[in-house]
């Protein structure tokens, strides 16, 4: 076979495995909302009592202030977040242009933090990171997710998912044996949901607070008895990546309400 | 403390008007312990109250079974023009206050 051949038989062969790949059809995805009842619903959707943002409106402020040794803010070059930041959050996490590595929107604006800004990064789960992250993801709501997997992004999202799949922890179970395989069924008063990322951050019931969607991945560790990484772990990048492709064509809904 | 208070800003004199109070606190318990054992003192907020044009229209005595962040809801008589303010104070201390004004015709 010449090489252009044996492009096109492996294009091929991506493309049927990318195809089988999608364990919930594009048309049955379902984000976390459809699994709420309607107090919750009508909590996340009141744009005064959501409780996701009074982060929001921390990062609003956040967002015009300066900090670190050049004095500039968010906005000294991004100026109006309403429309330098829509869809932003829905192409996240994407290759970092001039690093080459793999950011979530959290990495991303703390690079922006390190490099035009001359400031400390923010610790990740800190109030300030998830209020900026959140008050950006803001401007996306509505925007449904597409995130690449095209160039250098794919060893990351063939890591994603293969951390997707691997058995962990006591219970001996991958996230694709709820999410994907049982999604919609009962765990005790629970419904399962089919694990899309599309709210984050987003405002939990259980946390009292607003909480990264990395948070959310420890707490589904934690409930299956496996080790919980640490906050910024490649692990959680890659898987988040996969989370996105996996949630393709979903609406943003930054801040969400989840139990 | 961060708050958000919505009132409306115009109504009719005699009118029933809504006013949501959602202020960002941990309303921390008090029967919780930290990664070591120890208590972690109560801290919440006690007393959130309302003063319309200076008059005392609302207050709520919070104890620790409120939820993180709590959201109150209630109704006042638009009487005349002016400002309501809202105050609130938790165990440590810590005050927060807000006021917002209300335009009534009529």
């Amino acid at each position: 076979m010449s090489r252009a051949g044996a492009l096109v038989a492996a294009v091929l062969v991506s493309c049927a495995a990318l195809a089988q790949e999608r364990a919930i059809p594009l048309d049955q995805l379902k984000s976390g909302s459809a699994f709420l009842g309607a107090d919750l619903l009508s909590l996340q959707k009141d744009e005064f009592a959501n409780p996701g943002l009074l982060w929001v409106e921390r990062g609003e402020k956040l967002w015009s202030e300066p900090a670190g040794k050049k004095n500039l803010s968010c906005a000294s070059c991004h100026e109006d977040a309403k429309s330098s930041m829509r869809g932003v959050a829905a192409r996240y996490p994407r290759i970092d242009a001039e690093s080459g590595k793999l950011a979530s929107l959290e990495g991303r604006i703390n690079l922006c933090r390190g490099r035009r800004m001359g400031a400390e990064p923010l610790r990740y789960e800190s109030e300030d990171l998830l209020a900026i992250t959140a008050y950006v993801a803001r401007w996306s709501r509505g925007v449904p997710i597409a995130a690449s997997i095209a160039g250098p992004a794919r060893v990351h999202f063939d890591a994603g998912e293969a951390a997707y799949r691997l058995r962990r922890g006591q219970m001996n179970l991958s996230c694709a044996h709820c999410h994907d395989a049982n999604w919609g069924k009962r765990l005790l008063s629970e419904t399962i949901s089919q694990g899309q990322p599309n709210a984050y951050p987003a405002y939990r019931l259980e946390w009292q607070t607003l909480g990264s969607l990395e948070r959310r991945l420890r707490a589904c560790l934690s409930g299956i008895r496996a080790e919980m990484l640490p906050y910024g772990s490649p692990e959680y990048l890659d898987l988040e990546l996969y989370l996105a492709w996996r949630a393709q064509g979903l609406p943003i809904e930054t801040p969400g309400v989840r139990r | 403390m961060a708050a958000r208070i919505q009132v409306p800003a115009k109504a009719k004199r005699g009118e029933i008007v809504e006013i949501r109070v959602l202020i960002q606190h941990p309303m921390e318990t008090g029967y919780r312990h930290d990664d070591v054992g120890h208590l972690i003192k109560r801290n919440v907020i006690n007393v959130l109250s309302c003063r319309y044009n200076g008059v005392e229209v609302f207050r709520a005595d919070l104890s620790s079974g409120i939820a993180a962040n709590p959201y109150i809801q209630f109704y006042t008589v638009a009487e005349a023009s002016g400002e309501l303010e809202f105050t609130w104070i938790d165990d440590e201390g810590q005050q927060g206050s807000e006021r917002q004004s209300i335009q009534v015709s009529g």
